[in-house]
């Protein structure tokens, strides 16, 4: 398990550098010149524009550029934004929004995703079944950005005034509720459809008839024995999908003015603020790293028959 | 588990669930007070991000100029509708010949941090701001003080030879003299723009410790700023000039989308938006929405089609008349601009003095004259007008485009770039194939700002690569006249030139539409599409 855990670490090395070279030159060789609508009708001074060349090494070709930024990011310094404020301070203050919305993203997600999985799956067809199906298949068909404008003003002022158009500047859990929704909606309809279909099958399986035949109560059977295993596929989808979930949180966080790692992205990209859009993007590349190797760490915990040495 | 299923449909569940929880963030409501204004309210503006640093010198968009122009007080401020000077900062400003100014300065006027403002914070700051190294975004405001050319060579890698201006000579603590390369009568506005605001002397200290908190000596003071999110200022009550403002605190709240901004302003959750959502002017809605909330101001800024003179086959009068004529202006700043705009009939804004109706002869929907002059113009091929298609800019320009086309018969069609950015760098590449778009808006109410940037040869923003000496002369002649009557009229003399060449068409005027909430008393909008901070009052709560 030890030497698992290492290795997997130690690719998670490769995989770095090979991810933020890829964003850095994506973002910074865009073709354009960064500085042509900066300064409105007229062009930019060229003293500004030579500044703000050596500032950001513009110079230079785009591989230096890359390994001169991995430098100082190796040094804690995620760079600067055009306007000279701290891109570390930007992710700092953004951080634990984003978490507070991903955490009530992902619980909405699991607990009413699961739960309409697990009742369908154990049913089999119906009304009940029915009515999961076309309600998946109707948020499955929605780009997050439809539903968060659709919730935005149906809850909003303008329709049944329950919620306010934008999130407070440092949002509680009860303001997060409604872009959780919004942002959970596309996966919760995903995590339905896949439990629906693994309890199906699994419920025909060996062990369920045997935990059955042994005289088990049903809530232990389903509990235990049959949610247990068909629950990994549900899981890696989860995990895996907390990169989904940031990329919605870019829109779902510009609706609703949320000032988070998604909003940082929203801002930069329409601000072109390549130093934030890099910075904040190579945060989310660690973050994926990280959860996909919790992933696999987890199905040897849940499945006793997967073994890692 | 059977009996309660029926409970479990995840629609229902997600309804219920939004339901219950988001009645937490509701609470709007609060009722109109007796109509008091309240001396210490809070006021919230919609914002941006600024793009640059919070100083006067490197500040020119209108997210961080909403930040910064409060923040200081500049030697001319501009009051009222018609953005009239009056001498703010300055006691007296003097002048014989237009080339050397004699300026002083009121005495006892303090910056936030307590030190006086003196002469030499002037001549500082402007020396700060024109130095080559420093970057600076407005350096160019101060080209035509004498010595520019020593702090910043026009050669890009040349070393200025000193870091100060020869034209800027203090004569004791509150007078100071600017002499000009060339006389130069608007110099006396021109000072109004916040470029020209004073630097304490902290700032030469430390800068970068500055932009974290700037100082300045205007109405209101700076308190914090969390990026994308807000900056905060509050009054500053030992405030001695005329401008003072009648609330408390500003809090310029910063949004990623006009739209959500646009539904806090309707719930009162905001109190001033200076532009409005494409979505709202749609179909003439914000009317129905706003009703006495709607203010409407006047910019003092100008859309013009620009027909570049370097793109074969577009270097040809007969072709701009036609192209003019054919536009109908009236209904399409009516049905399609839905009353946001006014058509425009000459090449200054309508609220400058020295503007006057119909200096361009040929700005009328005329379809008969449009034809004939096409046919003259022996145009063969296809028109393009091009713009960057975001913020509602390409409805009226599409809307354009069908008008000449419905009238001359000839192709034409819109083309879209992808942000102003990348427009930017079409027109000032020179690489535009047809026609575009040129919006201008001026930096300070004089009409010279709508003349010399466009028209003269080589200007910052001459998109049409319009040349003609004798324009070029008038504008000399006009910027050397000391008297400024006499100044004016020269000017309008090089309208009149330009008027006849036609190397742009002017189409139509912005009104300026903004939105108040229920929360405020009065808010007015001033030339530059910002909020007029002196005019706000907050109601009683």
């Amino acid at each position: 398990m030890i030497r698992y855990v290492l290795r997997r670490l130690l690719q998670l090395i490769p995989v770095f550098f090979g991810t933020t070279f890829l964003i850095y030159v994506l973002v910074w060789a865009v073709p354009g010149d960064p500085f042509s609508g900066k300064c409105g009708q007229a062009a930019c001074p060229p003293a500004y524009i030579a500044q703000m060349t050596e500032k950001f090494n513009l110079a230079d070709n785009v591989f230096v550029q890359y390994f001169k930024y991995l430098g100082s990011l190796f040094t804690g310094d995620w760079g600067e934004t055009f306007n000279g404020t701290s891109v570390g301070e930007l992710i700092g203050t953004s951080y634990p929004i984003t978490l507070r919305l991903a955490v009530v993203a992902v619980v909405i997600e699991a607990v009413i995703g699961l739960t309409a999985g697990v009742l369908t799956g154990l049913r089999g067809k119906g009304f009940l079944d029915n009515l999961v199906l076309v309600s998946t298949t109707f948020l499955i068909s929605l780009p997050v950005f439809v539903t968060a404008i659709v919730l935005q003003l149906a809850l909003g002022s303008n329709g049944l005034g329950l919620i306010e158009a934008s999130v407070s500047d440092n949002p509680g859990i009860g303001e997060l509720i409604v872009p959780g929704i919004a942002l959970g909606s596309l996966s919760m309809a995903y995590v339905a459809r896949l439990s629906r279909t693994s309890i199906a099958e699994n419920r025909r399986a060996d062990y369920v008839r045997t935990a059955i035949a042994k005289g088990q109560p049903n809530s232990r059977v389903v509990g235990v024995h049959l949610l247990r295993n068909s629950v990994i596929p549900v899981l890696t989808f989860l995990g895996t999908d907390l990169g989904a979930l940031m990329g919605g949180a870019i829109v779902t966080e510009g609706v609703f003015n949320i000032n988070g790692l998604g909003g940082l992205i929203f801002r930069g990209i329409q601000n072109r603020e390549s130093a934030t859009v890099v910075g904040v993007v190579v945060l989310l590349v660690l973050v994926y790293l990280l959860m996909s190797l919790i992933v696999d760490l987890l199905y040897a915990v849940l499945d006793p028959r997967i073994r890692y040495d | 588990m059977r009996r309660s299923r029926r409970l479990w449909g995840p629609t229902v569940v997600m309804t219920s669930l939004a339901l219950v929880l988001a009645a937490c963030g509701g609470g709007s409501g609060s009722s109109a007070g007796a109509g008091g204004a309240d001396p210490d309210g809070t006021v919230s503006v919609y914002g941006t991000e600024p793009q640059n640093s919070l100083v006067p010198t490197n500040t020119n968009e209108l997210g961080g100029t909403k930040a910064v122009q409060p923040m200081f007080a500049t030697l001319v401020g501009f009051k009222g509708a018609d953005a009239q000077p009056f001498n703010l900062m300055a006691d007296s400003i003097t002048t014989t010949d237009s080339k050397v100014y004699d300026i002083k300065i009121k005495q006892g006027w303090k910056f936030h941090d307590g030190t006086e403002v003196k002469a030499h914070n002037f001549i500082d700051a402007w020396n700060y701001g024109a130095y080559a190294p420093n970057g600076q975004l407005n350096t160019d405001f101060y080209a035509n003080i004498q010595g520019y050319k020593d702090v910043h060579p026009a050669d890009e890698n040349a070393k200025p030879t000193t870091d100060k201006m020869s034209g800027l000579v203090a004569k004791g603590d509150y007078e100071f003299q600017v002499t000009l390369d060339a006389p130069f009568s608007v110099f006396s506005i021109k000072i109004g723009y916040t470029a020209f605001a004073p630097l304490p002397d902290s700032f030469f200290k430390d800068p970068k410790g500055y932009e974290q908190h700037p100082i300045g000596n205007g109405p209101l003071k700076f308190v914090s700023r969390t990026p994308n999110q807000d900056i905060k200022l509050t009054r500053n009550d030992d405030y001695p000039g005329a401008d003072k403002v009648n609330f408390k605190n500003l809090d310029i709240k910063i949004y990623a989308s006009q739209e959500t901004a646009y539904q806090d302003l309707l719930s009162g959750r905001l109190d001033f938006m200076e532009a409005l959502p494409p979505s709202a002017v749609a179909g003439g809605k914000y009317k129905a929405d706003l009703g006495d909330r709607l203010v409407t101001g006047h910019l003092l800024g100008i859309s013009t089609i620009a027909v570049p003179y370097y793109v074969p086959g577009y270097n040809n009068l007969e072709l701009r008349k036609a192209i003019s004529m054919a536009i109908d202006r009236a209904q399409i700043t009516k049905t399609v601009m839905n009353d946001t705009y006014v058509p425009a009939d000459g090449y200054i804004s309508q609220g400058i003095p020295g503007a006057r109706p119909g200096v361009c002869q040929f700005c009328k929907f005329d379809p008969a004259g449009a034809k004939e002059a096409f046919a003259k113009s022996g145009f063969k091929g296809k028109l393009t007008i091009a713009s960057n298609a975001d913020g509602g800019r390409k409805e009226p320009l599409v809307a354009a485009c069908n008008s000449i086309k419905n009238t001359l018969g000839v192709e034409c069609d819109f083309v879209p770039a992808t942000d102003f950015g990348q427009w930017r760098s079409i027109v000032t590449g020179k690489k535009l194939t047809g026609m575009g778009r040129s919006d201008w808006s001026a930096d300070y109410p004089s009409i010279e700002d709508f003349l010399n940037p466009i028209y003269k040869t080589g200007g910052s923003s001459n998109d049409s690569d319009y040349s003609n000496p004798q324009v070029d002369a008038v504008l000399a002649q006009a910027d050397g006249t000391a008297d400024k009557d006499a100044a004016v009229k020269l000017y309008q003399q090089a309208e009149d030139l330009i008027a006849k060449d036609l190397p742009s068409i002017p189409v139509w005027d912005e009104k300026g539409v903004a939105a108040k909430s229920k929360n405020l008393k009065s808010a007015a909008l001033d030339f530059r599409r910002m909020p007029d901070y002196q005019s706000i009052e907050v109601l009683k709560k």
